[in-house]
């Protein structure tokens, strides 16, 4: 038997996260490093994934089979597609950048001793979130992805409920307050979404026999398996429902900004860089594969929920008062986008959805941190707050500038690439959704310039006078983001080879062929 | 020379290297960092002119170079390189973006000279110049897409590069929404494009015209010219431009005068075949060109800022260039030329305004200008030379551009020609009445000078002015640096037309690319350019009597209701202001409490009414264990009853 | 006689057993009926054994009566520290457990 390096990828973090929070509670400092360290030696493992996998080889690569439950013909089954890869690869890099963008996060309050801060708890959870993400990308086993899927809502609870953000408007107990409010309110909107999924994977196994989604896509593709229309639909509306709750599509978006502006902003980071992956993710994965043709049916209304999504996001980011929650309403137009390049059913839109899977990863994550120093040095999330920084923070306002340009998409920096492909992707077989989605670069532009305009331009005011300009361990977090963001802009080839077959095998999943040009049809 | 086309990379690759390492470099560069800039742009030109000299050296037919690097975005039926075209068109973009660009560099090391921030702002010029250089060099519409934002950008970063000024600010946000909006035109063009062609390389875009309807090419046509609306400032997109005035004056000469504002005209001609195809398309191109041409002239002639009046007059040159590329083959090579000796003498009477400023301590008002002449010579000569050419004085560059203008207007034929003959005469004459008011406003008549403002109370003003409040400005001329930019330009300003024009020279060179069809004008040729030199010299006479012959109020007087609209850009500011930035503050307002109130509501709701229920069953355990006894007996008997039923059904 | 008025005898006892589970508010009394609840429940089993001729009923009376015998352990003990801590019997008294 093969090196079962998939298991390990995802091991390896959860191994972390034990070891992590069982270091003793004065000993602070070594949890971090130690959770630094165990982040890093998954990005090691990530980039032998990387390359380990074949672009041309296998569907999917690296596979590992045992047998869990026998009496339900549930599998430890593991594997990658291109896609998979990609999306490891982004949570195993941006882990290591939350990790140190969070380091004093969790510190204990100085002015209020008694109250402890589990900062080795901080690190262990997200460090658990990692393990359960990446394992979740890699489960060809629809059982194990649905358990993961539902147990990362724990810790993600925790993360959120007990970490919040320490600038806060009000009181300490209001804080606390709307903190277990937005958490309740992840907690419940996803538990909702995955009881719904929970009922559909039972309806699948009484369907299908098993839970492996090779086994079933194989069978639904040769023949072998029928499925009624009807029962195909309500399976895949459950499925896709779980999703969109996660991913999240309109109108099941609210908890979102609540979960991101009550959560610090590394753990922010990881709702909509990371966790919320998963949910298109899957969307990819299971939705199209399991159920192609009720994929196809249901794409109408999905196209007009995602181009509500974007523009609806979009506008209300631009509403916004509080900086992360309008970062969090520019994700909700982001996933829009995503979704809409998934389901516009070509190739263009598919390559384009997976690297704006991973882009909007980086530039989110780029933009949110640097908020996110900001906040911490004037202790205030409400933009009116801000002013001038510029001028006192240059690099910082660099930075910012930089996140919020790749946030609307200059070309140049990699979102342009992935939002072009969705674009050009949707245009071919829906123009006018296509139209509809371009506006949303126009809005992109209004929501990120109006943002950076009312924080860092104009007079300086007086309590952003002695602010600090980014440190030597915010610079370590923010310059690769950066340099990643310009290289996947100027030369996006090696991811795109990556995703490149991944997206073939979907396309002929769902015996979809891209429009031919208008000429070539002619002749 | 072999292998030329290897040069063409290092011609973008020169400025971007700048803009890099001035933008990365830190503090340590602050000393040296504007003379890498200038040496850089330098440098581009330098190739530039090695590229032209090669390209002069092979036929008129095998001029193109082009150039590969790699494969930018490989998926599934979709190609998109990294590649350049460079051919006779992109060359004369090339030498006008490199040459011009130089000499702004050089004026700014003067102009910049007190400004701590110097070493950034040669960054973003030389980023500009290499997004610039791609926008012209790029083989096709996707990566002409990237310079045409990325001079967006550069133009965003300049406009806004006193940022503690709010209106700089405001300004430069504007100017990078109003393009967006252009912006989202190009980008739907490439996707009809790649929809109908299967590609967006100009090659086989520009070739395959034919192959496809003409209402598709009417489309494709009508959003590449809102792209060029968006970048040229036309109308109905032509707002940002005079609010763009509050970024540096070099910027204002570089960006906003010279290159940038003139891509959109590039555009159009580069996608000569598709708007050929299109005369719908055509005639829409033609309108906008002839509206923006009054619409700007008529705002330049109310302005009393030197700048914004400028401004006005850069929107109505470039809606002559545009007219001219709507007109066909018979007008793409004018527009070029146009371009060329606009970019020349409109650059060197923004580097004059800036001279002026500079001496009057960044004071924009021309009325309080007045007999500047005496004390800045070599500015008031180098200003008088681009104010003869840009109103087309018969001999200097202007005249010899826009009169083939007007004749090819003259030659579109029938009722239209006529029109738009009439509208480009009656530009011409506004041209001549409102240069001629900024030329006596600044240089001759009476000294209105005012003190210097106090900055706290006047914050339109610029910073890294040296005067104290209340002083009195000294104008004096400006440093060499500044002052060889500006004589350079205004030598280009006087010899660039005739040497384009006499022997059809420029429209031979450019020929092969753009197509080149005579116009035959109704009226002759000579009774045209008398009619030009005529309307002339009736608006030069005009302004003469109005602010010449009469001493001019520091003041402005209210004046008639036209002129109070032109103040204001013709309204189009209040019409954005109600029905864009008002609905638009409305439209989210109200979307956030639908948000909160409606979407969450509903959600908020069900949990509330899933939690009422919870409250009322919650009732039932009350704590008595007899309570308890008798549900469980009760749920006993239940059980038992349904399971005796079950055996008897 | 006929076993089957045993479990005439049997439904009768758990019957009183349960109405006095039901009424009676002093828990010693309340303990009693369960008692008497657990033994119509073995009376009923010893006469299905008689009726079925086999063992298995018997088995099952001897199995509750030895959970009865842990059970008066444990409910006793409950009473008699419940009857320390309220100085009272009535099962009203101990009625904290709710929502």
């Amino acid at each position: 038997m093969s090196f079962p390096l998939l298991t390990v990828t995802a091991a390896v973090p959860a191994v972390g996260a034990i070891l992590t929070a069982a270091v003793p509670a004065a000993r602070r400092t070594a949890a971090k490093w130690l959770a630094l360290f165990f982040s890093l030696a998954t990005l090691v493992l990530a980039a032998a994934v990387t390359v380990r996998f074949e672009p041309g080889g296998d569907r999917y690569q690296l596979t590992e089979s045992h047998a869990w439950i026998k009496e339900f013909g549930v599998r430890y089954e593991l594997g990658v597609d291109g896609i998979g890869v990609a999306l490891i690869a982004l949570t195993a890099l941006l882990i290591p950048f939350v990790i140190l963008a969070g380091w004093h996060d969790a510190d204990p309050l100085e002015t209020k001793s008694s109250r402890w801060r589990p900062t080795q708890g901080f690190f262990a959870l997200i460090l658990m979130v990692e393990a359960m993400v990446i394992l979740s990308f890699e489960a060809t086993d629809v059982f194990l992805f649905y358990i993961l899927f539902e147990a990362m809502l724990i810790p993600m609870y925790f993360l959120i409920g007990g970490f919040g953000d320490r600038a806060h408007a009000g009181s300490d107990e209001n804080a606390a307050a709307q903190r277990s409010y937005a958490a309740v309110k992840f907690l419940l909107y996803n538990l909702v979404g995955g009881l719904i999924m929970l009922a559909a994977v039972i309806g699948l196994y009484v369907v299908a026999g098993n839970f492996s989604l090779t086994e079933i896509a194989e069978a639904r593709a040769n023949g072998q398996l029928e499925m009624a229309t009807s029962t195909e639909r309500w399976l895949f509306l459950g499925f896709f429902f779980a999703f969109a709750v996660k991913a999240p599509l309109w109108p099941l978006h609210t908890w979102l900004p609540n979960a991101m502006g009550e959560a610090t902003a590394p753990v922010a980071v990881l709702i909509t860089a990371v966790v919320d992956k998963v949910g298109t993710f899957a969307m990819l994965r299971f939705c199209l594969q399991l159920f192609p043709e009720a994929s196809t049916w249901a794409t109408p209304a999905i196209i007009v929920l995602a181009l509500i999504s974007i523009v609806y996001g979009a506008l209300l980011a631009v509403g916004q008062r509080d900086i992360k929650r309008l970062i969090a309403y520019a994700s909700i137009s982001h996933f829009g986008f995503i979704i809409l390049g998934i389901f516009a059913m070509t190739s263009q839109g598919q390559s384009g959805a997976t690297l704006y899977m991973v882009n909007h990863g980086i530039s989110t994550a780029a933009l949110m941190l640097v908020a996110g120093f900001l906040i911490s040095r004037r202790g205030s999330r409400l933009i009116a707050d801000y002013g001038g920084v510029q001028k006192v923070a240059p690099v910082l306002a660099g930075t910012f500038l930089i996140g919020g340009l790749a946030t609307l998409s200059l070309p140049g920096l990699a979102p342009f690439v992935s939002e072009f492909l969705v674009l050009v992707g949707t245009y071919a077989r829906y123009p006018v959704a296509g139209i509809v989605a371009t506006t949303g670069i126009v809005l992109a532009a209004l929501y990120t310039l109006v943002l950076y305009q009312r924080t860092m331009t104009g007079p300086v005011k007086e309590e952003v006078r002695s602010l600090p300009d980014l440190r030597p361990r915010e610079l370590t977090v923010i310059v690769p983001l950066i340099a990643l963001l310009i290289f996947l802009g100027v030369y996006p080839k090696p991811l795109t080879d990556i995703v490149n077959p991944a997206v073939r095998h979907t396309m002929s999943d769902v015996q979809q062929k891209d429009p031919r040009p208008e000429v070539e049809a002619a002749k | 020379m072999e292998n030329a086309e290897n040069l063409i990379a290092l011609l973008v690759a020169a400025p971007l290297l700048g803009a890099v390492v001035l933008l990365c470099g830190g503090r340590r560069l602050d000393k040296a960092g504007h003379w890498i800039g200038t040496l850089l742009a330098a440098a581009s030109f330098v190739i530039g002119l090695v590229l032209f000299a090669d390209m002069l050296g092979r036929g008129a037919e095998e001029r193109t170079l082009r150039s590969t690097l790699y494969s930018w975005i490989p998926v599934e039926g979709f190609q998109a390189d990294i590649a350049f075209q460079l051919d006779q068109l992109s060359m004369t973009f090339v030498l006008l973006i490199t040459g011009v660009g130089s000499l702004i560099h050089l004026y700014s090391v003067g102009y910049m000279e007190h400004d701590e921030r110097r070493r950034r702002f040669f960054g973003y010029l030389n980023l500009f110049l290499a997004a610039m250089l791609l926008l012209v060099l790029a083989d096709n519409y996707l990566l002409l897409y990237v310079g045409w934002e990325g001079v967006g950008l550069a133009s965003y970063l300049l406009i806004g590069f006193w940022q503690h000024k709010p209106s700089a600010a405001t300004a430069a946000k504007k100017a990078f929404l109003v393009n967006r909006v252009g912006d989202m035109g190009l980008s739907i063009a490439i996707m009809l494009m790649f929809t109908t062609f299967g590609t967006f390389a100009f090659g086989p875009v520009l070739e395959a015209t034919g192959d496809t309807s003409e209402g598709m090419l009417t489309a494709i046509g009508l959003m590449l010219l809102l792209a060029a609306c968006g970048k040229s400032a036309q109308v109905p997109l032509q707002s940002w431009l005079g609010d763009a005035m509050e970024g540096p004056t070099p910027v204002s000469a570089l960006i906003h005068a010279a290159t940038m504002v003139t891509a959109g005209v590039y555009l159009i001609t580069r996608s000569g075949a598709i708007f050929n195809a299109a005369p719908d398309a055509q005639l829409a191109v033609v309108v906008v060109g002839a509206v923006t041409l009054l619409f700007g002239a008529i705002v330049g002639c109310a302005k009393d800022d030197i700048k914004k009046a400028l401004a006005g007059s850069t929107m109505s040159q470039i809606g002559y260039m545009i007219l001219a590329a709507g007109l066909g083959p018979i007008g793409y090579a004018f527009a070029i030329m146009h371009l060329v000796t606009h970019g020349f003498f409109k650059a060197g009477l923004f580097l004059g305004a800036g001279s002026v400023m500079h001496g009057m301590n960044d004071e924009v008002d021309m009325r309080k200008y007045g007999a500047l002449r005496k004390y800045m010579p070599i500015t008031f000569a180098t200003f008088g030379l681009g104010y003869l050419a840009i109103i087309g004085f018969p001999g200097l560059s202007g005249f010899f551009s826009k009169d083939k203008i007007i004749e090819a207007a003259f030659a579109k034929g029938g009722t239209e020609g006529w029109i738009l003959g009439a509208v480009t005469l009656l530009g011409a004459a506004i041209t001549a009445y409102y240069m001629t008011r900024v030329m006596i406003l600044t240089f001759f008549g009476e000294k209105r000078w005012q003190p210097a403002p106090d900055p706290a109370t006047a914050p339109g003003v610029e910073p890294g002015v040296e005067a104290k409040p209340g002083e009195m400005p000294h104008p004096h001329e400006s440093p060499k640096s500044m002052t060889i930019p500006m004589i350079l330009l205004a030598f280009g300003s006087v010899f660039a037309g005739g040497f384009f024009g006499i022997g059809d020279r420029f429209v031979n060179w450019l020929a092969p690319v753009t197509e080149f069809e005579h116009g035959h004008p109704p009226i002759g040729a000579a009774a045209i350019t008398s009619a030009t030199v005529a309307v002339m010299v009736i608006g030069v006479s005009i302004a003469y009597l109005q602010y010449g012959r009469r001493p001019v109020p520091v003041t402005a007087p209210r004046g008639s209701l036209l002129t109070r609209a032109a103040r204001r850009d013709l309204l189009q500011d209040d019409f954005n202001h109600i029905v864009l930035v008002r609905g638009g503050e409305h439209l989210t307002r109200s979307l956030v409490y639908v948000d909160h109130s409606l979407v969450d509501g509903v959600v908020n709701g069900t949990a509330a009414s899933v939690g009422g229920l919870s409250g009322r069953l919650r009732k039932l355990q009350n704590g008595y264990a007899r309570s308890y006894a008798v549900s469980m007996f009760g749920g006993t008997a239940v059980l038992i009853a349904a399971t005796l039923l079950m055996r008897a059904v | 006689m006929n076993p089957v008025n045993y479990l005439y005898l049997a439904a009768l006892l758990f019957t009183i057993g349960a109405a006095g589970v039901l009424i009676r508010r002093n828990a010693i009394v309340v303990f009693m009926c369960v008692e008497l609840m657990l033994n119509a429940c073995n009376l009923a089993f010893v006469a299905f054994s008689r009726m079925h001729g086999n063992l298995d009923g018997q088995i099952i009376a001897f199995f509750t009566m030895v959970v009865a015998a842990a059970e008066v352990v444990v409910g006793l003990a409950i009473i008699v520290s419940l009857f320390r801590a309220r100085h009272s019997a009535s099962v009203d008294d101990a009625s904290l457990m709710k929502l």
